[in-house]
């Protein structure tokens, strides 16, 4: 019986087709969704108007040391909407870098004892920490109208990319390490580091200019490179350089728009295309690691 | 070794095959902790040798089960059941073999597993009802059945930490029986809750049997597995050791003569009818007394299967 060949109607259990899976599940997608959302703000009279006070007061303490302290404030123009335009950026990345690294372990005790397609989870954190973003974002626009924001299409665009190369990019990041988390815990820590230096890998706290004055010119390079960079400068284009009055002593990086950008966004499509061959050529393996 | 009789049909094709087993092995790695200088000294010696002592699960197992059969996989503690349930389900791979299912395969392999305490009881019937790959619609159709199933109506929409371990239990189970899928993988989740409960999820697996649905049952409770299975696998140190009708796998479980096994439980079959008989009568005397007119709660034993 062994030597026929195998009969049409049967499949091979567990195999996993990605996104496409995940995309198939949608229903299952949302109701993950909503219960992250509901743990984390389980017990708590706020619920969700933390996600509206946490960033309000790390913008605050960097606004106050950065920009009062260290006198950024009078250096550039609008630097509290300079500062929160990449803060914004910041928070959406390291949300779902953090959250999907710890995603697969965090649901160990499930994957352990039914199939589904486990690219759910890290996309999963993917949506919630969107629905972080968007009052975030209200409260940026909100500055934005104060300081008499006039954007064009370009910059709305700007935005738009932005927010597609952060979400693709820690998307990646985040599949990968949570691939790495599993056979060594030691990648958790190792996210908590990457994090922290990323605020500081890209212009959030000070301009790109800095860099390519004080270092040499292949920092400069490498710096712009990194996906993280390019994401925070087309916020800025988008949200920061509109409120601007003499947009002609600030400028963003040279090529950003025609060179920079799409070099950002096929970084990140190889990278998620890797991460997400590591994932599915692993996940057979999470169930006995875990 | 015999193959498995049943009274479906005797002649099945290919077409009947719900899941095809063949030469499936696993193996495991038994340390997983190693140390960095046990790595260090293991990668400057030329990586010779293995870092982990290595443990076969399962070892070249191979079985074809037809749609319809109703299969227990029996065993000693760590011979290998669950995990091959968990291949079956495509929670693990083999490392070498092939398996095949159909395409809706339902592991019960522990019920709750999906269950979060901070949710309410409804929250929980739809997310597990998802996991377990139901769509919205079928939950919805189908979500006062379950939580009447489960007999606990009244909490559905407390946490569900604040439940009793049975009812937590109840529930999970009920969102688990009412699942629809070509082929059932149940794990030792038949001892749940209390005896009546107990009962009736036995008499439901039972109605799922009569229903013609393929099922794989591991359990210990081998007076159990006969009363609802046809065929029985026996596995020893993950090979398969006994192949066919489920009282010879049950008298090589317990040493002893297929047709002792087989005779007790007859036996036993019969004298459970024999009680339930008496039981009946005795209720409709009652009534008699009483002057009431009685109608026997439907048994699918004593009156045989509901048409349609
Ligand atoms: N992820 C894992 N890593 C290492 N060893 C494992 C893993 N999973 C199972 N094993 C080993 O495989 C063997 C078979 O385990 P399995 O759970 O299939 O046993 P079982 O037949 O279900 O036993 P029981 O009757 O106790 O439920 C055991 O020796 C167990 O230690
Ligand atoms: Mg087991």
């Amino acid at each position: 019986m062994d030597i026929q060949a195998p009969t049409t109607h049967l499949r091979p259990p567990g195999q996993d087709r990605g996104l496409r899976d995940v995309f198939a599940n949608r229903f299952l997608l949302r109701l993950i969704v909503d219960k992250e959302i509901q743990i984390r703000y389980r017990g708590t009279v706020l619920g969700l108007l933390w996600s509206y006070l946490k960033p309000g007061v790390q913008f605050l303490v960097f606004y106050i040391a950065m920009g009062v302290f260290l006198d950024l404030n009078r250096g550039i123009e609008n630097f509290a909407v300079y500062l929160f335009s990449g803060i914004v950026v910041m928070n959406l990345f390291s949300e779902v870098f953090g959250n999907a690294s710890r995603s697969v372990v965090a649901n160990g005790g499930l994957l352990k004892k039914i199939y589904l397609p486990r690219q759910l989870f890290p996309v999963s954190n993917l949506l919630v920490a969107f629905i972080h973003f968007v009052p975030q974002l209200a409260i940026l626009l909100l500055a934005c109208f104060l300081t008499g924001w006039h954007p064009g299409i370009k910059q709305l665009l700007a935005v738009l990319v932005g927010t597609l190369i952060i979400s693709l990019f820690s998307l990646a990041l985040g599949m990968l390490f949570t691939t790495f988390n599993v056979f060594f815990r030691d990648a958790e820590n190792i996210v908590d580091l990457l994090i922290m230096v990323s605020t500081w890998a890209s212009p959030v706290l000070y301009m790109w200019t800095m860099v390519r004055e004080k270092l040499w010119d292949w920092v400069y390079y490498v710096y712009m490179l990194n996906p993280l960079t390019v994401a925070v400068e087309l916020f800025h284009y988008g949200f920061w350089f509109p409120t601007t009055d003499n947009p002609q002593i600030w400028h963003i990086p040279p090529h950003l728009l025609t060179g920079w950008t799409p070099l950002a966004i096929v970084t990140s499509l190889i990278l998620y295309f890797l991460a997400d061959k590591l994932f599915r050529s692993q996940e057979g393996n999470f169930a006995q690691e875990l | 070794m015999s193959s498995s009789t049943t009274r479906h049909t005797p002649d099945r094709t290919e077409a009947d095959l719900a899941i095809r087993v063949s030469h499936m092995t696993k193996e495991f790695v038994l340390r997983h902790t190693r140390s960095m200088k046990e790595a260090f000294v293991w990668l400057v010696k030329g990586r010779k040798g293995d870092l982990t002592a290595k443990f076969t699960a399962l070892n070249d197992v191979s079985f074809d089960i037809y749609d319809g059969e109703t299969v227990a996989l029996l065993g000693f503690n760590g011979s290998g059941k669950s995990t091959t349930l968990k291949m079956i389900s495509g929670v693990m791979n083999p490392d070498s073999g092939e398996i095949l299912t159909r395409e809706k395969v339902a592991g019960l392999i522990e019920v709750g597993a999906g269950f979060h305490p901070d949710l309410t009881g409804r929250d929980n019937v739809y997310l597990n009802g998802a996991i377990l790959g139901m769509t919205k619609e079928e939950i919805d159709a189908k979500f006062d059945d379950i939580v009447a199933f489960s007999e606990i109506a009244e909490f559905i929409d407390t946490e569900v930490k604040f439940y009793s371990s049975g009812m937590y239990l109840r529930l999970a189970f009920s969102v688990a029986i009412h699942t629809d899928p070509e082929v059932f993988l149940v794990d030792e989740i038949l001892s749940v809750g209390d005896e009546p409960f107990q009962k009736k999820c036995i008499g439901r697996i039972k109605d799922l049997v009569r229903r013609g649905k393929t099922l794989v049952v591991v359990s210990h409770d081998l007076g159990l597995v006969m009363d609802i299975c046809e065929r029985g696998i026996v596995m020893d140190h993950g090979t398969k050791v006994f192949d066919g009708n489920v009282y010879g796998a049950v008298a090589h479980m317990r040493n002893q003569p297929e047709e002792d096994v087989r005779r007790e439980h007859e036996e036993g079959l019969a004298r459970a009818l024999e009680d339930k008989r008496r039981k009946r009568e005795w209720q409709a005397r009652e009534a008699a007394e009483r002057g009431e007119q009685f109608v026997p709660q439907y048994d699918p034993d004593l009156d045989g299967p509901l048409a349609g």
